[in-house]
């Protein structure tokens, strides 16, 4: 199998997630040009020029969200491959997403938009306790039960989604939606969430290598001496942290998690120690770079990000797929 | 040699699965330079005998204790650096290459941060090259063969290079002639280099001509000791219940069923 060198691979993602920052800040309806958007980024407020409260007030915190979202969610991605041994894990596929989104859901139908984002943060919580409570057999989770327990508490709060959305007035159904699709439009902070990244990308790295180990099995792992019960608990906890942060931030934005890392694993390999980094630098760059064009294509109008990110990615992930097969 | 401290030994070990005792009082030392084979019936407790042995899985009773300390009391990283597994079964569901899982035998010997030194590379090369994938070590593993990837995981346990290897039914998938040359290898580890070897295998014919002691793994009694005692058409008729002949050839004996 040839490939090219791992940091190669970082490298070039690196500038991608350097590229989708200048689109996303030199993208929008105010024309302001890369020139501007330096000087914007480089000045004091009291010396500011035109450009300079589009830019720092609301393109760069929300690229910034954008960048910590994707990259949390397709980091999320990973360790649950990892953990369920199953490379069609995703970071919602134990139920989080539709606990966080009854969460939100609730509060948009509360009509207490405050409530949104600890609402959803909550209901993240909640789901991931329902799942881990229920599945915990004789001491340990065995990723079969983990995963056959959290589709089923999905498709629980997919029904308690379907009520809300059907019984709710027609006017918050929109909001909801944008909610459950996923969505940037209320990110007017960007620093919390790549404070959060920054957490749970260094964490996992300490356990990157066990990780690596893990996706060969518990038996071969514990037998290298990784500590499973250890190891498996705090990648999943930091999995959660992660998704829930992110959903948080941008309500359930689909398919980053699930085939970002499946994208950068046919081209950097399973090595944790680097596939962690890369799927963080190609989640932030690809949902940086669908929500600046959900944003921009058909301005004024905003699309959801979510509907950004599959279109984008579906043929992405295909070419990457039959280029690998070949 | 017999006086050397056992690197390997379970006292009074009584090992059960969910519903069942498997088999209790179970005894034996395992020395440097000894190549031990389990023998028994399906389900007979085999594979759950040297995960437990590995410090894997906690005894029903008893205590296994590795070059004289409570295995269950030791560091698993020191654990790894003495005593190695090959699991029945490997999960091969993500892409790596031949050579990233050899290195991964490195584990226990490379510490936290740092990442794995030429000697590590050299090492899992050569562990490659001892089964015989040397020439596929940039291979993914998800285009081998399962006889190929059966003997990937092999060279992951050479890599590590333990002084006891435990190993369940290492020759499975492998075709006659790399079954053989494993078991060569292996032996030569133990008597060449003072590795202490304990495997489950069903080929009692290759058990008799490689292994220096046994653990005959019955329902209702175990036996253990030298192979020349144990490895007879007798106990082995009565073990598996199945009636075996042995006959004497040049290079051995072979048991036949009747």
């Amino acid at each position: 199998m040839h490939r090219t060198p791992h940091w190669i691979v970082l490298a070039a993602l690196a500038l991608l997630a350097l590229a989708a920052f200048a689109f996303a800040l030199t993208a929008g309806s105010v024309d302001i040009g890369v020139s501007a958007v330096a000087r914007a980024l480089l000045s004091r407020a009291d010396d500011a020029g035109v450009g300079y409260a589009v830019v720092r007030e609301l393109r760069l915190p929300r690229a910034m969200a954008a960048f910590a979202v994707g990259a949390l969610l397709a980091l999320a991605g990973t360790m649950m491959q990892v953990l369920l041994r199953n490379p069609l894990a995703d970071p919602y596929v134990l139920g989080l997403s539709g606990g966080a989104a009854c969460g939100a859901l609730v509060a948009l139908l509360a009509g207490t938009s405050a409530l949104v984002t600890p609402g959803a943060f909550a209901g993240a919580l909640v789901s991931t306790a329902i799942v881990f409570g229920l599945a915990r057999g004789n001491g340990a989770w065995a990723p079969t039960q983990l995963l056959l327990t959290g589709v089923v508490v999905a498709t629980g709060w997919g029904a308690l989604i379907m009520l809300i959305l059907t019984t709710a007035p027609e006017a918050q159904v929109r909001g909801m939606l944008f909610w459950l699709i996923g969505d940037l439009s209320g990110a007017t902070r960007g620093g919390p969430g790549l404070l959060a990244l920054a957490g749970v990308l260094g964490v996992a790295m300490f356990f990157a290598r066990d990780a690596t180990l893990l996706s060969r099995g518990d038996l071969t792992a514990a037998s290298l001496g990784v500590s499973v019960r250890g190891t498996s608990l705090a990648l999943h906890a930091l999995a959660a942290f992660a998704t829930a942060v992110a959903v948080t931030q941008a309500g359930s934005v689909g398919f980053v998690g699930l085939v970002v890392p499946h994208a950068v694993r046919l081209v950097i390999g399973n090595d944790q120690r680097w596939l962690m980094p890369a799927a963080a630098l190609a989640g932030g760059a690809l949902l940086t770079l669908a929500d600046t064009a959900a944003r921009t294509l058909f301005a004024p109008a905003q699309l959801p990000v979510g509907v950004l990110t599959a279109i984008i990615g579906v043929p992405l992930f295909l070419w990457l797929l039959r280029r690998t097969a070949r | 040699m017999t006086s050397a401290p056992p690197i390997l030994s379970c006292r009074d070990l009584a090992l059960a699965v969910p519903g069942r005792t498997l088999c209790s009082d179970v005894a034996f030392d395992v020395r440097a330079g000894e190549c031990w084979i389990v023998a028994g019936r399906n389900g007979a407790g085999k594979t759950t005998l040297l995960q437990t042995l590995a410090g894997l899985r906690r005894p029903a009773a008893g205590a296994v204790l590795l070059a004289g300390r409570p295995i269950a009391e030791c560091a698993p990283r020191w654990r790894a650096q003495r005593l190695g597994f090959l699991a029945q079964d490997t999960f091969d569901a993500f892409p790596a290459t031949a050579l990233e899982i050899a290195l991964g035998g490195r584990h226990p010997h490379v510490p936290r941060w740092r990442p794995e030194s030429a000697t590590d590379v050299s090492l899992a090369h050569a562990a490659l090259a001892a089964v015989g994938m040397n020439d596929a070590a940039l291979r993914d593993v998800q285009t081998l063969s399962g006889g190929e990837r059966r003997r990937v995981a092999l060279a992951m346990l050479l890599a590590q290079d333990p002084d006891v290897m435990l190993l369940d039914e290492p020759t499975s998938h492998l075709d006659i002639a790399h079954e053989v040359r494993s078991l060569e290898l292996l032996a030569r580890l133990a008597h060449d280099r003072g590795r202490a070897v304990v495997m489950a295998l069903h080929d009692l014919t290759l058990a008799a001509r490689f292994a220096t002691h046994v653990i005959l793994l019955g329902s209702d009694r175990v036996e253990s000791g030298p192979a020349g005692a144990l490895l007879t058409a007798e106990k082995l008729s009565t073990l598996f219940g199945q009636t075996l002949v042995a006959v004497a050839h040049s290079r051995g004996t072979v048991f036949v069923p009747d």
